[in-house]
């Protein structure tokens, strides 16, 4: 906007305002100012840390924790370091993250797609579903589902709602698969990689739809059965020994009432983002492919859907953001994420500020990441010359 | 499930009153018609029979309405009665019993407040003096500074609580989202950066994260001897954080506004404070007002994070008052009364802000 800024020509040399614009010299006493707000905060923290013992700087991140955590995908024990500690937190947090992300995405398309249902009692029920979750705090209900999953019953009374699928108040155990050794687990994943590039990069190599699902599910069909008879991998499926549940995949009830929360939480907001992104697309889209005899499913995969996403995909970068940022309400649960942890090692060191600014470079750091993912994605997909 | 879609879509465009028999033969098709549709209508209704139906019974026809912990025991339900001994723990937290009418009328006053600013027909300049009138009196009447005798603000707590923080939050985020929005539109380059640095980061971050500064980091940084309330800290953080997304809401308002409106001003000779206040902000605001009572919302559902530095907000009262064991861990009692305090607020205003989505669009200076 060029019509900003005052009418007088601002004091100062013409290189000055080539480099910052209008009124410079303004410009760099304000910065100054909020340098030197800064510098006296950070001058008198280091002051009071002082006072109370505590050495500013990093070094803390060596010592042990003296601290248990109950949920940890890499080993840990209170000897670790807070370093690990907060690696710990923050794998943490990254895994509630990105199962949340895929399930809500998951959940948050049909029950958009459900709400364009024409039978009002579904279309209905999803707006019900939609209003309840976007008018209560997300905190409620994560203390709804926290008390939820710790009310289940004892694992020898657990409910079992599919066969192999426990819940009790111990946690939620699901079948899982095994593998006997890394070399199998390495040949598991590399076959599924090859089997998701060969249907990712299809066209490159010229092959039809049919033909490439086709050759994918049977390549892993094979590599899997061929897995499974000599042993390298087993489902396991939980059972009931005893007093307690064993095998399988378990979830303790905090991490599962985090993850069901926010799931729930983000599916509703991407249901709205979907039905919305369908209704942008004209009317008369559908008009003319049904004039071209197109059937109703082509109409929607090939020209409703592709221009819907245009609308979508900023939608929902924000909705993933948030997601990410809301599962710092682990805490509020008592599920280990990084903001439980930082909280933690800040209340036993005192090194209230280093931890603080980890925090928020983690966080800055993905949701930069995150942005630029989709952005990239976006650019490739959005209209070309026509947006900005 | 395509072929519905097209037609909720046709029908969305169209946009003209059903008749009574035309919408039967709609409701008919939608629940009959096809097989899918059949196959829906049965899987709701045997929904309803497990899911709504224990609930209701629970909630309704098997609950305790009154008496003690004993007779909730006896009987199956829900247990109301636990809300009817507690009620007064979970609307005012620690407020000394008998100065209750302290914190009501706090919050008769915001509530009035609020309403009021919610009916276009007061929206003039007035108003930003009748809310500071009003908040220095919602406070002084809190806190006790009228009766004379003071009520510290950790006895503060509920639903007074979670007014007083997100309304006052609501406020003071108001003017510094605004010049946050300017000064990222500025030519003033330093500044712009400065503007974007401060609301990136804000948006980057979780409140919680935000409110961990504001009661680890803020007290280290005052001089020895010198101290700020810790509600005050956690009002002041709130106030930032909104800041940063009310100064994204101001900059969409702001870039809606055609060129010709700053360049008219300017050829009036305006000044770039005058074009400001006369010309572009009281357009570009009106714009977003939808925008901002969703942000108010928002801000109302957020403020319950307050729990984690340990303030008694109503959420935080209403949990804290079902962990008692003499009424057996009332939880479910606990969170539904509060879902529905909070639902039925913030399902109002959202009515609202369609409402006024609506009447903004009809009629107004910006129909287009």
């Amino acid at each position: 906007m060029t019509a900003l800024g005052p009418d007088a020509p601002a004091p100062g040399s013409p290189l000055l305002k080539n480099l910052l614009g209008e009124r410079p010299l303004t410009q760099i006493l304000l910065f100054v100012g909020v340098l030197a707000a800064f510098g006296f905060l950070g001058q008198t923290m280091a002051t009071n840390m002082g006072r109370v013992g505590i050495t500013p700087g990093f070094a803390f991140l060596a010592r042990p924790t003296n601290f248990e955590i109950g949920e940890t995908l890499i080993a840990y024990s209170s000897q670790s370091s807070f370093a690990r500690a907060i690696l710990v937190g923050l794998l943490n947090t990254l895994l509630v993250s990105a199962v949340g992300c895929i399930l809500a995405t998951v959940l948050g398309v049909a029950l958009g797609l459900a709400r364009l249902s024409d039978n009002p009692l579904l279309s209905g029920s999803v707006r019900a579903y939609v209003e309840l979750i976007r008018n209560t705090p997300l905190l409620l209900q994560l203390f709804f589902w926290s008390a939820t999953f710790h009310a289940l019953p004892a694992a020898r009374k657990a409910f079992e709602p599919v066969a192999g699928v426990y819940l009790s108040n111990r946690g939620i155990y699901i079948p899982a698969l095994r593998f006997e050794s890394g070399l199998a687990a390495t040949v598991a994943l590399a076959s599924l990689a090859i089997a998701l590039l060969l249907l990712w990069r299809r066209k490159r190599i010229g092959l039809s739809a049919p033909t490439a699902s086709a050759v994918s599910v049977i390549g892993l069909v094979v590599v899997i059965s061929a897995l499974a008879a000599t042993g390298g991998m087993r489902a396991e499926i939980p059972s009931l020994k005893g007093f307690n549940i064993t095998g399988g995949l378990s979830l303790t009830p905090e991490f599962a009432a985090l993850l069901v929360g926010l799931v729930v939480n983000a599916a509703a907001l991407i249901a709205e983002i979907v039905r919305s992104g369908i209704q942008s697309v004209p009317r008369g889209q559908w008009e003319a492919a049904r004039a071209l005899g197109l059937p109703r499913g082509l109409i929607f995969a090939k020209i409703v859907l592709p221009q819907a996403l245009r609308v979508i995909t900023p939608l929902m970068t924000s909705t993933y953001l948030s997601l990410t940022k809301n599962s710092s309400l682990a805490v509020a649960i008592g599920y280990p994420d990084l903001v439980s942890i930082l909280n933690t090692a800040a209340n036993q060191t005192g090194q209230a500020l280093e931890t603080i600014l980890i925090m928020a470079s983690v966080y800055l750091t993905i949701s930069f990441a995150v942005s630029f993912a989709i952005n990239r994605y976006n650019k490739r997909y959005a209209l070309k010359g026509l947006g900005r | 499930m395509t072929m519905a879609l097209s037609e909720l879509i046709g029908r969305a465009a169209g946009r003209k009153p059903l008749t009574w028999a035309e919408r039967w033969s709609l409701w008919r098709r939608g629940l009959f018609g096809s097989p899918v549709n059949l196959a829906i209508t049965v899987a709701f209704l045997v929904f309803v029979w497990f899911v709504v139906a224990p609930f209701l019974r629970w909630a309704l026809v098997d609950a305790t309405w009154f008496g003690t912990a004993k007779d909730c025991a006896e009987r199956s339900g829900a247990c109301w009665a636990f809300i009817t001994e507690k009620g007064r723990f979970i609307l005012f937290g620690l407020y000394p019993n008998d100065r209750d009418w302290q914190a009501a009328l706090s919050v008769a006053l915001v509530g009035t407040l609020v309403v009021v600013t919610g009916m276009p027909r007061f929206w003039n300049r007035r108003l930003v003096l009748v809310w500071l009138a009003a908040l220095g009196a919602a406070l002084a009447v809190m806190s006790g500074a009228l009766t004379g005798q003071l009520v510290p603000t950790d006895k503060w707590g509920g639903f007074p609580l979670t007014v007083l923080l997100s309304v006052i939050g609501f406020a003071g985020a108001f003017p510094l989202g605004i010049g946050l929005a300017l000064a990222r539109r500025s030519e003033m380059r330093l500044l712009r950066w400065m503007a974007i640095a401060f609301i990136e980061v804000m948006r980057g971050v979780p409140l919680i994260a935000v409110l961990y500064v504001s009661t680890l980091i803020f007290p280290l940084m005052l001089p020895a001897g010198a101290a700020i309330d810790k509600l005050a800290r956690a009002q002041i953080a709130i106030i930032l954080f909104v800041a940063a997304y009310m100064a994204e809401i101001v900059r969409a308002g702001l870039q809606s506004l055609p060129a010709g409106q700053y360049e008219a001003a300017r050829s009036l000779g305006l000044s770039w404070g005058a074009m400001m206040r006369l010309v572009v902000l009281p357009q570009a605001l009106r714009a977003v007002i939808p925008a901002f009572v969703n942000l108010g919302i928002g801000l109302f559902l957020d403020t319950t994070l307050v729990i984690v530095i340990g303030l008694f907000d109503f959420l935080n009262t209403a949990r804290v008052a079902a962990t008692d064991v003499n009424w057996n861990g009332s939880y479910n009692e606990a969170y539904t009364v509060a879902a529905l305090v909070y639902f039925s607020l913030s399902y109002a205003a959202s009515r609202y802000s369609l409402w006024l989505e609506k009447r903004l669009r009809v009629g107004g200076p910006l129909d287009r």
